[in-house]
């Protein structure tokens, strides 16, 4: 196993040193920042000297192989709008992502595994219809849209939630967050709701065609015929087997509530690497973008990876091995 | 100097920083967009500009209708062409209580065109100035490379820091509020980026202590979470509100709206120097010779341009139709341009004399994130311009795309039509003149921005003429002069002048500024 998560490592550096390049000509091939950034005011000496300041007179190899210099060095660059490092930005404004993609997460799991066990055991009743109905409606409806109306309905009509924002961070072990403080959690619940709901609609239908298809199983009809109460048979017999897609699917999408809660952060406000990375497109800040991506498939190579490592912990009878032997 | 319109504006303006401290409390507004720094001279943009206000006043101020208002400086005279003499605020001190001097302005205008990193330094603002010679602690002479008349307009857009807690900080320091030691009525509390921005009134700011004892700005940049944050009364004050929100929100009483025309013009740059511009072809896609070099087919687009029914149909009536680059009251403007009939048949007979009587096909360009509707105006201009057959298809992008095609390499724009707005950073007519009109030359800083490629020999020689005179009169009649030659030969197409909104409590209203800024100074008590 030790050999199959070091070779695991080194593939990934292979992908990002790939990710960095196709993102680098990528953003180079969409123009040059400075027509954005510079004053319309400035005169033509002016702009050229922008343009030598940031270094984006320089052939486009250039400035990745000093990219590549830097990057050894474990420096991604200096935003060009905020003129402070990129790593930095990002770091700064992770904690406020990771707090909401959590909430979001945990609203996601644990609504979500309940509801489709409960609609997977109650095929037909009116209440799992209601779950599988109300699903439909949670990944059909756009994000934007669903957003908005949480506002609507929960802060501006009725008052009771703020419309977006952070909120007081508290301060416990150390730590500061939203979590830990009331005003942190009235603005952390809309736009968790808003980030959850697409999660969970997936993970009640994914764990209710997983019942479905455990149910009828012998071990699952055996476990019945000796007599064991119906809570035993769900929680070990049933969760146990149905546990490893909904895994797989939930570390992914934790990599995706982390990655790409764009729209989300941009409509409730939320300071997060979300609103960063847009932000940071409009202006074509390509450090910051370079170094966001980076991340993000550093970051989904580790998810993958303990998501596999998961695997064999739930299922005995995976073996992390070499593909190849 | 130049003291021009808006009397009524600077009187309330002026009636905000009387100290009612009574009544005094907190605020919060939210901004369409984010300030990415609070280093005053770390990056040349309004939303930047707008926030570092608070913190740092200039020599001069620029009013609410961006007239010059003494500032840290009392008063400003030419002493002969060349030669300026500021006379300075005594008694005015730093948040940090040190005294302001001569020498704090040295350091700044030293500063402010050499911040590391840059995207967009104030190089331009300070480039007319060859020597600071410090006469006594509160008078400074500057001396500039020729007559320089905009030496005022160009050094109300640097702020003053403070040499003592700002020699050798950097952009960070300012940023972590450690250098953000400044003169204006705000001190900075507390800089978070992407959050917020908290500000606190200054005791003892020289142009009294400001209404608002603490102001919280906030970006939201989505439209509806804006304006959602403002009905829930999350916010008190909002920037820049959706257009199309605007006739619903006018009935809603728990809303007030403050409007005021901005000095931004809208308008079109038409390529007038290549012999073959890029995306105009014959009717069936065969090259022919640009018809733009045409006056007569110039005019004959800016007569097919119906302004109206883009203010009216496009814009729900929140714009001004516009015939040159400053809306009236500003300085330089001609009063003797109307704006352009529009004029269909007049237009299709324009075109059959230069020789088009069955029109040509083109791409019109455009951003789409960049001013208010564009997207649409771009739409409808295509429209108008078919109808006197003309075939237009339309190529709209996002800003991060457009500008930099439209500026284009040394062949010029990728474009030949193409949609563009102008707001003037100083408040005056010569701001787009030279930048937008005057024949490019890197060497002199003119025609920075001309991606039209207009050259007119007249014209620049009258525009050279007006930036030599330091008497305001006849250069005002020189700027509007320039305009009106400029205009008649359709160098570019205006449109309109943006109309900018902002939405608050019904018991505050916002004293609308012409650049366009949301500032907390501006936000008043209103009336019941």
């Amino acid at each position: 196993m030790t050999v199959f998560i070091i070779r695991r490592l080194l593939q990934s550096i292979v992908v990002l040193a790939v990710t960095s390049l196709l993102v680098f000509l990528g953003v180079y091939a969409i123009g040059n920042p400075v027509d954005i950034l510079i004053s319309p005011d400035a005169t033509e000496l002016e702009r050229q000297a922008a343009i030598a300041r940031l270094g984006l007179d320089r052939p486009v190899w250039e400035q990745y192989w000093s990219f590549l210099i830097n990057l050894a060095e474990g420096d991604l660059g200096r935003s060009f709008v905020f003129n402070e490092p990129a790593l930095k930005l990002i770091l700064q404004r992770l904690p406020a992502t990771l707090e909401l993609a959590f909430v979001a997460m945990l609203i996601s799991i644990f609504v979500g595994i309940p509801l489709g066990i409960w609609a997977g055991f109650h095929p037909n009743s009116v209440s799992g219809r209601g779950i599988m109905a109300g699903s439909i409606v949670g990944f059909s409806l756009p994000n934007f849209w669903q957003g908005l109306m949480l506002i609507m309905i929960f802060a501006v009509i009725l008052g009771w939630l703020p419309a977006g924002g952070r909120g007081d961070q508290g301060e416990f072990l150390g730590i500061r967050s939203s979590l830990f403080s009331l005003d942190g959690w009235s603005h952390l619940i809309l736009p968790a709701i808003n980030l959850a709901l697409f999660k969970m609609s997936l993970v009640i239908r994914l764990t209710r065609a997983n019942v479905r298809e455990v149910l009828p199983q012998d071990y699952v009809k055996f476990a019945r015929a000796k007599g064991l109460k119906s809570r035993r048979v769900v929680t070990v017999h049933v969760l146990k087997n149905i546990l490893i897609p909904v895994v797989t699917v939930i570390g992914l999408e934790l990599g995706n509530v982390i990655a790409f809660a764009v729209v989300t952060e941009t409509i409730f406000a939320w300071p997060g690497i979300g609103k960063l990375i847009i932000d940071s497109i409009f202006v074509l800040d390509r450090p910051v973008i370079v170094a966001y991506l980076m991340i993000i498939v550093f970051m989904f190579i580790v998810i993958n990876l303990l998501v596999d490592i998961l695997y064999s912990l739930l299922d005995p009878r995976v073996r992390l091995a070499d593909q190849r032997g | 100097m130049s003291k021009r319109l808006g009397t009524l504006a600077v009187g309330i303006a002026a009636a905000t920083f009387a100290a009612m401290p009574a009544m005094a409390e907190d605020i919060t507004i939210a901004l369409a967009s984010e300030a990415t720094s609070v280093d005053p001279h770390f990056h040349n943009t309004g939303n930047n500009n707008q926030i570092v206000t608070h913190i740092f006043d200039a020599l001069i101020n620029q009013g609410s209708n961006q007239e010059l208002l003494p500032g840290l400086a009392v008063s400003w005279t030419p002493n002969d062409d060349t030669t300026w003499e500021f006379r300075l605020r005594e008694g005015v001190t730093f948040h940090d209580g040190s005294p302001f001097t001569a020498d704090d302005v040295v350091f700044s205008l030293e500063r402010a065109p050499d911040v590391p990193d840059s995207p967009s330094s104030f190089a331009v603002s300070v480039a007319s100035i060859t020597e600071m010679t410090v006469v006594d602690d509160y008078t400074i002479r500057f001396t500039t490379d020729g007559p320089y008349p905009l030496l005022p307009n160009d050094l109300s857009i640097v702020r003053i820091v403070s040499r003592e807690n700002g020699e050798g900080a950097t952009t960070a320091d300012y940023n972590s509020g450690e250098a953000a030691i400044g003169t204006g009525p705000f001190t900075l509390v507390e800089y978070v980026p992407g959050d917020r921005i908290v500000l606190a009134a200054n005791d003892d700011y020289w142009g009294g202590r400001p209404e608002w004892d603490q102001v919280t700005f906030r970006p939201i940049t989505s439209d509806p979470a804006r304006l959602a944050a403002l009905l829930s009364g999350d916010v008190d004050v909002i920037g820049n509100v959706p257009t199309q929100d605007i006739s619903q929100l006018a009935d809603n009483p728990d809303v007030r709206l403050s409007q005021g025309v901005s000095n931004r013009v809208i308008y079109l740059h038409i390529d007038s120097r290549r012999d073959v511009t890029p995306l105009v072809s014959a009717k069936d896609g065969s090259e022919i010779p640009n018809p733009f070099l045409d006056l007569r087919v110039r005019q004959a687009i800016s007569m097919a341009i119906d302004r109206n029914a883009i203010v009216e149909q496009v814009m729900e009536g929140i714009a001004i139709p516009a015939g040159q680059l400053l809306p009236e009251g500003f300085f330089g403007v001609s009063e003797n341009i109307d704006v352009p009939q529009y004029d269909p048949d007049g237009a299709q007979a324009l075109l059959a004399e230069a020789g088009y009587p069955d029109g040509f096909a083109l791409t019109i360009a455009g951003p789409n994130d960049r001013y208010i509707n564009d997207e649409q105006i771009v739409q409808a201009i295509a429209q108008m311009l078919s109808r006197v057959g003309i075939d237009t298809a339309v190529e709209t992008m996002p800003r991060s795309v457009y500008f930099g095609r439209a500026t284009g390499d040394e062949n010029g724009s990728e474009f030949s039509l193409m949609l563009v707005g102008w707001g003037s950073g100083t408040g005056e007519a010569s701001s787009p003149l030279r930048a937008l009109l005057a024949t490019k030359d890197p060497e002199a800083g003119l025609g920075g921005t001309n991606r039209g490629g207009y050259s007119n020999e007249e014209f620049d020689a009258i525009l050279a003429e007006a930036m030599r005179s330091v008497n305001d009169d006849e250069r005002a009649a020189l700027l509007a002069q320039a305009t009106e030659i400029a205009m008649a030969d359709v160098g570019l197409i205006p449109t309109h002048f943006q109309v900018n909104t902002w939405g608050s409590r019904p018991d505050l209203a916002y004293i609308p500024r012409t650049d366009e800024y949301t500032l907390a100074m501006n936000v008043v008590r209103a009336d019941q």
